[in-house]
């Protein structure tokens, strides 16, 4: 058969994906525990479900290779072969080769080795010798979803002119589970008005499979048009299997009448129904098929199967949803503004819903594209595993905060920094076993990822026990690169980082020293296009803790507007701790950057006015919006807050690379763009505004400062 | 071409093929003013033609952005060509200053600018054969900004090579 049309063939390769990192993570379940039946059914049934579906979208190489590791994994299944660590090995090359052939690469050569490779660990007559087969009784169906179908098929007089085979047909069907077929000859007419190319025949199949209906109407794509087909989940009441009248009338063989007077002659109702002509023999044998089933059917409620409850839809859908969304949330703002100038009350009450329907739409859009991080984190197992035999460490990894939900484009675009983060770690942040048994730490190293939620941010962490980053080393790197003056005091956070400086990182320079660095900088810089900030801890002989701390979220924002002379800017409402107004006091000392007291607690401020060049007379009473990121708050004053607003991202774009204030736009209700600041530059200023201050006027500082606690 | 808001429609054919057209074949151009000099980019980079709105201003920028500007839902950054080519600057808005929507080629990526003209003529076709280098004295402009000079009606016509003019790693401006 032919690849279907590409959607079809899509669908089926985002399918096999998914099972492909099934199958990678049960394998490496089997690693631990080679025993674990439920692990071995689990690669069973994803290699199963692959190969079932290559075939039946055209992917037969895929279909044919995946036979053979099937064929084997079914024999580990059977407990005929046991799951040795060579198998495990092979298998898993065999998922990258998979891979590879649902990505249109080919290697003939890998694909022999391959199947060699597998056949030294499955005894003869095992898989590698055998080809698929598809009149071979099927694998017997998994014990979860296997439902029971009833399917009358009446092809069409001219297929067989047309080039169908029947019976291939009646194959792949025996091919999807148990089936039994039962041939309806009454159409056939006498043989002096028989057509021979023309077919007759009727045909009523019962077919129990865990396959969905679509994989059953897949089989009849292309004779669907001239035949009828009825397809219909037999639905078995949970208390008792149904009685053959009640069948036949439920399939409209007989109708209720019928049925009744010949149940009155209280003789077996089949003999009846046949001697009184109503039914054909053959439809009573179906129908008693049908019981029969119905009497092996475990007594489980019908409808819960697998993947119910939830949809497969593709990315580029819900990317213009999400887009769609966007720009309703923009026209809604528009909407508020022009109801803000109406005296129209029921116009107002209109607005408003809609103003709270669109913030659940929003909500609701973006809780789609919400996918939790487990998904990314399983694929380390491999990437450690891999990582570790080569360097020929002993790694054990854990994890927690699997669950934690982040934008699948922020998960999508995690995978690459992360990868080299836990690279990283392994290759460079632990050290070698015997070293390990000299400092007297456990032999395996140990790599934590760990994710957790914080605010409208996701902290993602991975930790190791190695050896910790050689701050002398990054020091005298720094020093040697003119990026640090000889003797400066630096905090060492700032230290560590230089670590992301390009150039700085290359594994010859700097790794063998210091331990990190390996294309560090392309960590740094796709953590910062995600709007995220990175944060290096390390103590010395004892390990390292590289911190990504990135926004749920990259699409809508909720935003607080503030006015700074006559310019409207946005700044994050997560980032916003309070709104103060500007103290006497305060206005008055017109320094760059100056401190207030919150509460007791001194935080610095930034005049925006200042800052953004405004020549526009100030307001009289200025406010102070105080935001903060992560532990550190600065104080920004505005000249007015004027209300919080739905804030739909727009990226600046190349030609704005070098504003550094200013993260994004946004456009407001009335058609005009307003700039989004960028919150953690504009803290990093306030801090280094604060710190240049204290250094410039060391005394009198600290004397204000005490001032202000009192 | 003076009056109200003109949209061009963008000619089907695309930049490819216009950038492409041998020498012979007419080129399609939108010539404009800027301070005083008449200058022309290829038609078919041009996606519309505005009245000159309110911009909203970036602090700290560049001198050589004007601000930002909303064209149909996308943020898109007005320039001063003025400032980038090194033309006299003098910052009138006039009746017939307009804001001309190129969608230009920036490492390798397709991204919307706008720029201010202070006069907007029209579509010309220039003869293919006309085109020449420029000659490298006697010219306001800066030479690596220019794709050819052709001749039309009126006299010499500049054309400007716009994703040249943008794609330099300083954009501070002359």
């Amino acid at each position: 058969m032919n690849a279907g049309p590409s959607s079809h063939a899509d669908v089926y390769l985002a399918e096999a994906e998914d099972l492909l990192a099934d199958m990678e993570a049960g394998l490496l379940d089997l690693e631990g525990n080679p025993r674990d039946a439920d692990q071995i059914n689990r690669v069973f049934r994803a290699l199963h479900t692959i190969k079932g579906s290559g075939a039946v979208f055209g992917f037969t190489q895929v279909a044919d290779f995946t036979h053979h590791v099937e064929s084997a994994f079914q024999r580990a299944r059977d407990g005929e072969i046991p799951v040795s660590p060579g198998l495990l090995e092979v298998t898993l090359a065999a998922l990258d080769h998979i891979r590879d052939l649902l990505d249109g690469k080919e290697d003939r050569a890998r694909e022999k080795s391959l199947l060699a490779r597998l056949a030294t660990h499955v005894p003869q007559g095992g898989a590698a010798s055998s080809r698929p087969d598809k009149k071979a009784k099927p694998p017997r169906p998994e014990p979860e979803s296997p439902r029971h179908w009833r399917i009358r098929l009446k092809l069409g007089p001219q297929v067989m002119a047309f080039g169908t085979n029947c019976l291939r047909l009646l194959d792949e069907l025996r091919a999807l589970g148990d089936a039994v077929i039962i041939a309806l000859p009454e159409g056939i007419p006498p043989l002096e008005h028989m057509d021979p190319v023309a077919c007759y025949m009727e045909w009523d199949i019962i077919l129990t499979t865990e396959q969905p209906r679509s994989a059953i109407e897949d089989v009849f794509m292309f004779v669907a048009e001239d035949a009828t087909i009825g397809i219909e989940p037999i639905a078995y009441e949970k208390d008792d299997s149904k009685r053959l009248g009640e069948i036949l009338v439920e399939r409209g063989d007989i109708d209720l009448d019928n049925l009744m007077g010949a149940l009155r002659q209280q003789r077996p109702v089949g003999e009846l129904l046949v001697q009184a002509g109503q039914v054909s023999p053959e439809k009573i044998v179906s129908a008693l098929v049908e019981q029969s089933k119905a009497r092996e059917e475990p007594k489980t409620p019908m409808g819960v199967d697998a993947g119910h409850g939830s949809l497969r839809v593709q990315a580029e859908r819900l990317d213009s949803l999400m887009d769609q969304v966007g720009e309703l949330v923009i026209a809604q703002a528009r909407l508020r503004q022009l109801v803000a100038d109406s005296e129209d009350l029921n116009l107002r009450a209109v607005a408003e819903e809609i103003e709270r329907l669109s913030s659940d739409l929003r909500e609701t859009t973006m809780g789609i594209r919400m996918v939790p991080i487990g998904t990314l984190f399983g694929r380390f197992r491999r990437v450690v595993r891999d990582v570790s035999r080569s360097l020929g460490k002993t790694v054990e990894l854990t994890m927690d905060g699997e669950d934690s939900e982040l934008d699948k484009t922020v998960i999508e675009r995690l995978n690459d920094p992360l990868v080299h983060l836990v690279r990283n770690c392994i290759d460079h942040g632990l050290e070698t076993t015997e070293e390990r048994v000299r400092e007297g730490k456990p032999e395996a190293g140990r790599v934590h990822l760990s994710a957790a939620h914080s605010g409208a941010q996701v902290l993602i962490s991975i930790t190791d026990d190695g050896r910790g980053m050689n701050r002398s080393a990054i020091r005298a790197k720094a020093e040697e690169r003119g990026l640090l003056a000889p003797d400066a005091q630096i905090p060492d956070g700032d230290l560590l980082a230089f670590v992301f400086h390009p150039g700085f990182s290359t594994a010859r320079e700097v790794s063998a020293v210091s331990g990190r660095g390996v294309g560090m900088d392309v960590v740094k810089r796709t953590i910062d296009a995600l709007r995220g900030t990175i944060e290096i801890g390390s103590t010395p002989g004892e390990g390292t803790t590289i911190t990504l701390k990135l926004p749920l979220t990259l699409a809508i924002i909720d935003g607080l507007l503030v006015r700074v002379g006559k310019g409207l800017y946005v700044l994050p409402l997560s980032t916003v701790e309070e709104c103060v107004e500007l103290s006497d006091d305060a206005r008055k000392d017109q320094r760059g950057c100056d401190f207030l007291n919150i509460r007791g607690a001194l935080v610095p401020f930034l005049r925006l006015r200042e800052r953004f060049k405004v020549s526009t007379p100030p307001d009289p009473f200025q406010k102070v919006v105080v935001v903060s990121s992560g532990t550190s708050r600065v104080g920004l004053v505005v000249d007015q807050v004027v209300g919080q607003h739905q804030t739909v991202i727009k990226s600046l774009g190349k030609l704005m690379a070098d504003v550094r204030e200013f993260s994004g736009a946004t456009i407001l209700g009335d058609g005009t763009v307003a700039l989004i600041m960028d919150v953690p530059r504009l803290i990093e200023m306030g801090q280094t505004g604060a710190d240049d201050r204290r250094l410039q006027s060391g005394v009198d500082d600290r004397h204000l400062i005490a001032g202000e606690t009192r | 071409m003076t009056g109200s808001t003109t949209s061009l429609p963008v000619p089907a054919a695309g930049r490819a093929l216009v950038a492409s057209a041998p020498k012979g074949e007419s080129e399609c151009v939108l010539s404009m003013a800027l301070a005083g000099n008449v200058f022309a980019l290829e038609a078919a980079i041009v996606l519309e033609i505005l009245d000159v709105v309110p911009l909203t201003e970036v602090p700290n920028s560049s001198p050589f952005i004007k601000g930002l500007l909303n064209v149909r839902g996308k943020v898109v950054p007005v320039v001063d060509l003025k400032v980038r080519l090194g033309l006299a600057t003098q910052d009138e808005t006039t009746l017939d200053s307009r804001i001309v929507v190129l969608s230009i080629q920036l490492d390798n990526e397709e991204c919307l600018v706008g720029i201010l003209a202070d006069k907007v003529f029209g579509v010309m076709e220039i003869d293919g054969s006309t085109l020449e280098e420029a000659p490298s004295v006697g010219i306001a402009w800066r030479l690596e900004f220019i794709r050819s000079i052709g001749k039309s009606d009126q006299g010499f016509i500049v054309i400007l090579d716009m994703d040249r003019v943008f794609s330099n790693t300083d954009r501070n401006g002359a």
